[in-house]
């Protein structure tokens, strides 16, 4: 059995969470999380850490508008989706919400505008 | 001079400020029926500092998801829109007096003058400028704040530098090395002179160690090197009075020097209006009802003590929004006089006195990072409230809910609250 200390991410508390991981590494027990969701959160990270991408695209007036994936996508992929972002153009005129990329990387995660432009 | 030429009008409530505390405040306001309120902003749109905050985290406690910074501004640009509440954008407010007449300009109206019935201060505050650090050196291109370069990539779309090194670990600072590490920057290193970081867990968790950038604690930058662009900085590490110990001097190149050394309030305005502000805070001195001074002044958000988290600042703007409502309405009771000290474990605390017998939520930071320790609100030797913290550190704003019970004590008991760590 094998311990891991993570700091959960899911909200600006921040708590301490104390893993258990058996030796597949495998999450048998956390403690140390105020709320379900670090529970969640250890067990993603200990088997498939998930990260939301924040960004800025391109538009076709060569401004810039902000950008998220609409869910969390795998970490390892965080840097190629990067990629995938500032190879696009968006429209010069974009509204919150609009879908910019449709299904990033296969993740099922758009990336969508955060802002109005 | 002509004065008649000034234009003047009236408003029964101006907002000075139209970022994330103002627009909650004047919505608040709204909320309770008042329909002459004027938003006064100096950028070309609402949402403050948000609109460069395109990372998420925002809004977990104010809406219950996570959003990004400018989808939560959205969230109050848009209700003030649907509301209806008037607001004037390129707008620069140049003062306040103390009968709450606020001279504003634009390049439309020229000076004008409004009379107020109430005002709300929410300037919010600026970043510690290079010239307040003294670091030796050249003064090459290639040094930024971490918000100004905030700036140039998420709103601009430039990137500012490909090697970086960031000096502080606020915040702002731990946010830009991932943004700058995403864009394709090198992010060697994060200088912070404390021994702890002034930043969030969870964002030296996701910014920095997802990308294995090093966290020098006790480090700070002792020269710049360069003279018409930055070619790299010497940074060593500091002894417990933070006097850097050459033995450790160490040279990394790099094009780029943010500073992310902390925030400001930006409080010109308030002090020309004659308001006392807190020596530790950098804001007003407020009550309960974040009213200043002066009687009808009332002040909110990042302009009366940094906050960590934008949530807090839209909630502690809607008491300042209540509150001047209830002021233009006659109908507030102040009756106690209340001062809440901190006993400089606890830093600070906001409000500063009490002068009403109601529930109040009073904010506080610590001075340093605190390991089970026991926070305790007292009258002399009457303790009214304690809880144990298993942890406390500077970086994170506490609360402590004072019950109507316990000001109506400490009033009757000597009008002295204290708070400390025990």
């Amino acid at each position: 059995m094998k311990k891991r200390e993570l700091t959960c991410i899911v909200c600006p508390r921040g708590c301490t969470l104390v893993c258990e991981l058996d030796d597949g590494g495998k999450l048998i027990s956390v403690s140390g999380n105020l709320c379900p969701r670090g529970k969640k959160y250890a067990d993603d990270e200990c088997t498939n850490p998930m990260r939301v991408v924040t960004s800025t695209v391109r538009c076709e007036d060569g401004a810039v508008v902000s950008c998220k994936t609409s869910t969390s996508i795998p970490k390892s992929l965080v840097l190629e989706a990067m990629k995938v972002i500032n190879n696009t153009k968006a429209p010069a005129t974009v509204k919150i919400g609009d879908v910019i990329i449709k299904n990033v990387l296969g993740t099922g995660a758009d990336v969508i505008a955060t802002s109005n432009k | 001079m002509n004065t008649k030429a000034v234009k003047e009008i009236n408003c029964e409530l101006v907002v000075v400020g139209g970022g994330p505390a103002g627009m909650a405040a004047a919505v608040a306001a709204y909320e309770d029926g008042l329909r002459d309120i004027l938003i006064l902003e100096r950028d070309d749109n609402l949402g403050g500092i948000l609109r460069q905050c395109i990372h998420n985290g925002f809004g977990l406690h104010r809406f219950g998801e996570e959003l990004t910074g400018p989808e939560y501004a959205y969230r109050y640009e848009k209700m003030v829109r649907d509301y209806g509440i008037p607001f004037m954008t390129d707008t620069m407010v140049t003062g306040i007096s103390k009968d709450r007449v606020v001279t504003a300009q634009n390049t439309k109206e020229g000076i004008f003058k409004i009379r107020a019935g109430a005002v709300i201060l929410a300037m919010g505050c600026r970043e510690r400028p290079k010239g307040a650090l003294n670091i030796a050196g050249h003064r090459p291109a290639g040094i930024y704040t971490a918000g100004t370069a905030q700036k140039f990539v998420n709103m601009k779309g430039y990137m500012p530098g490909r090697e970086v090194v960031i000096l502080g670990s606020g915040d702002i600072g731990l946010i830009m090395a991932r943004r700058m590490t995403l864009e394709g920057a090198k992010v060697k290193a994060v200088c912070e002179l404390m021994p702890y970081s002034g930043g969030l867990a969870r964002n030296i968790e996701q910014c920095l160690k997802d990308f294995d950038i090093p966290l020098m604690l006790s480090h700070t930058v002792v020269e710049i090197h360069g003279k018409d662009r930055l070619t790299g900085v010497t940074i060593g590490k500091v002894d417990e009075n933070r006097r850097p110990i050459p033995e450790t001097f160490e040279y990394i190149p790099c094009d780029t020097l943010l500073l992310s050394c902390g925030l400001i309030p930006e409080n010109e305005l308030t002090k020309d209006a004659g308001i006392s502000l807190d020596r530790v805070t950098n804001g007003a001195i407020v009550d309960g009802d974040r009213e200043t001074e002066i009687e009808g002044v009332f002040a909110c958000g990042n302009v009366l003590h940094v906050h960590d988290l934008v949530d807090y600042v839209s909630e502690e703007a809607s008491i300042a929004g209540h509150a001047a409502v209830r002021f233009i309405r006659h109908e507030t009771s102040k009756t106690v006089n209340v001062q809440v000290k901190a006993d400089g474990q606890i830093r600070y605390t906001v409000p500063q006195k009490l002068t009403e017998v109601a529930p109040t939520r009073v904010y506080f930071r610590v001075a340093d990072v605190y390991r089970d320790k026991k926070v305790v609100v007292a009258v002399g030797d009457k303790v009214l409230y304690e809880k144990k913290k298993q942890k406390l550190a500077p970086g994170e704003m506490e609360t402590v809910e004072l019950t109507d019970k316990m000001i109506a004590e400490a009033a009757e008991l000597g009008g002295v609250l204290e708070f400390k760590l025990v």
